[in-house]
């Protein structure tokens, strides 16, 4: 799987999302995503992750080995800087 | 099914700290199972494994119970804590040991 394809397919589920992916191996199936959106506000980890798994849908089951993410809302992505 | 279930229930309601992972702490099976396994050896935390490589349906249905595409998966007092990458980040900020404190009745190491 492309990493631009995971990029489009987490842009397509949380528009507005600063999304930014990496092939880790370079083999397809692992991933390092950065995520920014404003739909983190108020969330835990596990539900923002569940967030980006949801917009990936089958792909993370059956094509995606991992996908290591970091999730940050606009406000924690403005102090990491 | 049921079994499989049942089997992940009991292993949640029965250890503190309960980790579903390829392999076992000893050898575990993927960088990432690894590397939590780590965390917790580190925090000198007593914690139980199930290796999902073992069982197929435990596998699957680990995945359904959480709502959690990947493998290793934690329960910490009978709690979904999240994989790898949310281990590691509880563990870096330091809440993660206020957690394992607070189930185990023991100062962690850190």
């Amino acid at each position: 799987m492309d990493p631009t394809e995971i990029q489009q397919m987490i842009e397509r589920g949380l528009p507005g999302a600063v999304v930014e992916v990496q092939d880790t191996t370079g083999g397809g199936d692992h991933f390092e995503a950065l995520v920014v959106s404003d739909k983190f506000e108020g969330k835990g980890l596990v539900e923002r992750h569940q967030v980006v798994y949801a917009t990936l849908g089958d792909a993370m089951r059956a094509r995606v080995h991992a996908l290591q993410l970091k999730t940050l809302t606009p406000a924690q992505y403005q102090n990491r800087r | 099914m049921a079994n499989a279930l049942e089997q992940i229930k009991s292993a949640i309601a029965g250890n503190k700290i309960m980790i579903f992972m390829k392999g076992n702490r000893n050898f575990p099976q993927c960088g990432f199972s690894a590397a939590t396994v780590q965390i917790f050896e580190q925090l000198g935390a007593p914690y139980e494994t199930i290796d999902v490589l073992a069982d197929p349906e435990v596998r699957d249905q680990v995945k359904a119970f959480s709502n959690w595409p990947t493998i290793p998966q934690v329960y910490i007092d009978g709690k979904f804590v999240g994989g790898c990458d949310i281990v590691r980040e509880l563990y870096e900020t330091g809440e993660l040991q206020t957690m394992v404190k607070s189930a185990t009745g023991s100062a962690a190491a850190h």
